[in-house]
């Protein structure tokens, strides 16, 4: 293509997505108004409530979660550190980013991965948009998104679910595809509507596999704060922001550890509850 | 009365299914299509009837489409063409939610490999067929009680089934089945993955349960002596064609093929053949033998083996009975020695 023809088509581009943007982008910022309400919500009664209850209630979820005392203990003190070297408001705006982005993410993620798997030709359809958007550099499709919606929280939330979404996706179809075809046909032969095979053996079956991805998509969406603090999301990415442009070394690395702690703690907590998952249900020595 | 009747089914696995019919009704063997075209025959122009109350054993070499067979009745496989009846009802004109209502109250179905949902507990599992017919929870666990008292599973209600051996595992299926209360009973290679010992009491536990509830059942096996065990009828399979249907003694004294012959060619007959088969009207006994004093009674239901031993070596008279204990025929020498030797016996 003759260079001239290139930049022509560039500018099109550009100039129609921006027409686009001039149109639409309110509507499209309104549309998602509940869910800046939720983040922001949430953020306020994480900031709100006494650190003590906060530690209270992660050293609960650990238990609940995985059953062991090492976790519980082990959360506790992180989050006492966290708190001790000044984080704390940091690590609450980042824990109430990731908490809306899972929730978001489960449940666009889930009925998405259903779909897929019901279908051949749905799965592969959607498989390839999997592919582009866990590869596609993050700074591409922040462009489009900063142009229809500016900066601010909506955007970065956005910007992190695109990134995190794939894996539960992609392991609830897998975890439904897996499900033993002589136990769907017991379902079937005893007059089960899809919906009832879905909802009373699909799902349950392979949720262990379904929470494998909702742990992929928190451990991802973690990994994503750095980058979405530059679009306007508080916590833990906006301080390695100003050390990577300041060289603050300790500032930096004591942020990062932070990140590294909550990536753990919820890496564990999630894992070893999805284990005790299938340990009671018996399915993995099938 | 018919409970079962399958007119001219085929079935051709392959994208292009349709098309293949005209050569496979032409007579193409299996190898023929799987060679030139790359389609499965799975049934080749099957067609018999099942009666109400007999349970109908269809037997074959793996491969031989008897799976297919069974998932014909219940629409879990589509033949190709071909009429399929059940009570009377034409089964492949029924629409989706026609077909969800038939599958819950017609028939059940035990599996191979059980079938279970190790997500749920006995009990659960054993509720299924009416959970999804929404009973409430109260009346199914009642229900589903009662059948895992029948089968011997008491106080297993609340494990998981891979807390249980096979054994169990398989009484939990056949408690599923049960629980639905259906009158037709669809049970694929139900006990062929236990160990033998295991096998032949769940055979013994079905023909008990069968003696009582009459229903009608389609069993799937590639092993004879299960087939002649608990079949009224055998029909057997071969390249997803129906050889020969016919009473267990049928098949083993008139094999009507080579397949066949094969098939029965180690048969032990003192195992199979009962008493009623053999034995002699009294009028007939009456008017050629003499009775001697040294008699034996025996059930009209009881396998030869049974009472071999304790008539075989003296000269003894043996009257066949009924449940009541009234004499229904006799059981000469001659009849005992022709049953174990010759192969065209006349029945």
């Amino acid at each position: 293509m003759e260079r001239t023809d290139l930049m022509e088509l560039k500018k099109a581009i550009d100039l129609g997505f921006r027409l686009f943007s001039r149109k639409y982008g309110d509507a499209i910022e309104s549309f998602f108004d509940p869910l800046l309400f939720f983040l922001v919500r949430l953020e306020k009664l994480l900031l709100a409530t006494p650190w003590p209850i906060i530690i209270l209630v992660v050293a609960i979820l650990a238990w609940l979660g995985s059953r062991s005392w090492k976790l519980v203990a082990g959360s506790a003190v992180a989050f006492m550190l966290i708190g001790y070297f000044g984080m704390w408001e940091d690590t609450m705006a980042t824990v109430a980013i990731i908490t809306v982005c899972t929730i978001l993410c489960i449940a666009v993620g889930i009925p998405i991965g259903v779909l897929m798997s019901k279908s051949d030709r749905t799965e592969k359809t959607i498989l390839p948009i999997l592919d582009m958007m866990q590869t596609i550099p993050s700074f591409v499709y922040l462009v489009p998104i900063l142009m229809l919606l500016g900066i601010g929280k909506v955007p970065g939330l956005i910007a992190v679910c695109i990134y995190a979404l794939p894996p539960v996706v992609r392991l609830t179809n897998l975890g439904i595809r897996e499900v033993d075809k002589e136990t769907l046909e017991a379902c079937d032969s005893y007059g089960a509507t899809p919906f009832q095979k879905l909802t009373t053996v699909q799902i349950p079956l392979s949720l262990p596999t379904i929470f494998a991805g909702v742990n992929q998509t928190i451990m991802m969406a973690l990994a994503m704060v750095v980058i979405a603090s530059m679009i306007g999301v508080k916590g833990l990415g906006v301080p390695i922001l100003r050390a990577i442009s300041n060289q603050y070394l300790a500032l930096g690395l004591m942020n990062g550890l932070a990140i590294v702690a909550l990536a753990i703690i919820f890496d564990r907590i999630t894992q070893q509850y999805g284990k005790r998952m299938q340990k009671h249900r018996g399915i993995q020595q099938k | 009365m018919e409970k079962i009747k399958l007119n001219n089914v085929f079935k051709i696995f392959g994208n292009n299914a349709a098309k293949i019919l005209p050569m496979v009704e032409r007579g193409a063997t299996k190898e023929e299509i799987l060679e030139q075209t790359g389609h499965t025959v799975g049934l080749d122009n099957v067609s018999l009837t099942i009666q109400e109350g007999e349970t109908f054993v269809c037997m074959g070499l793996s491969g031989s489409g008897k799976s297919t067979l069974i998932r014909h009745i219940n629409r879990l496989i589509d033949p190709t063409s071909g009429e399929i009846f059940v009570e009377g009802t034409n089964v492949m004109e029924l629409d989706k939610k026609k077909l969800i209502q038939f599958r819950r109250h017609k028939m059940s179905m035990v599996f191979q490999r059980f079938g279970l949902f190790p997500h749920k507990t006995v009990i659960e599992n054993v509720a299924y067929g009416l959970e999804v017919q929404k009973i409430n929870l109260n009346e199914r666990n009642k229900t589903a009680m009662e059948k895992i008292e029948a089968v011997g599973l008491n106080g297993f209600e609340h494990q998981y089934p891979n807390q249980l051996s096979g054994g169990m595992q398989q009484r939990v299926g056949l408690a599923r089945a049960l629980a639905t209360n259906t009158n037709i009973m669809l049970m694929d290679e139900a006990f062929s993955a236990l160990d033998p010992l295991i096998r032949s009491d769940m055979q013994k536990q079905l023909l008990d349960l069968q003696s009582e509830l009459k229903k009608t059942i389609v069993f799937i096996t590639h092993d004879l002596d299960e087939s002649l065990r608990l079949g009224d009828h055998i029909g057997i399979l071969n390249d997803g064609k129906l050889v020969q249907v016919g009473t267990p003694l049928d098949i083993i004294m008139n094999p009507a093929d080579d397949y066949v012959k094969a098939f029965v060619k180690d048969v032990n007959r003192v195992k199979i053949i009962k008493a009623k088969v053999i034995m002699i009207s009294p009028e007939q006994f009456e008017s050629n033998e003499e009775k001697n004093p040294n008699t034996v009674k025996v059930s009209e239901e009881s396998f030869l083996e049974e009472f071999l031993p304790q008539v075989c070596c003296s000269p003894t008279t043996v009257e066949v009975v009924d449940k009541k204990g009234d004499i229904r025929g006799y059981i000469t020498h001659n009849q005992l020695s022709s049953a174990l030797t010759k192969s065209d016996l006349t029945l």
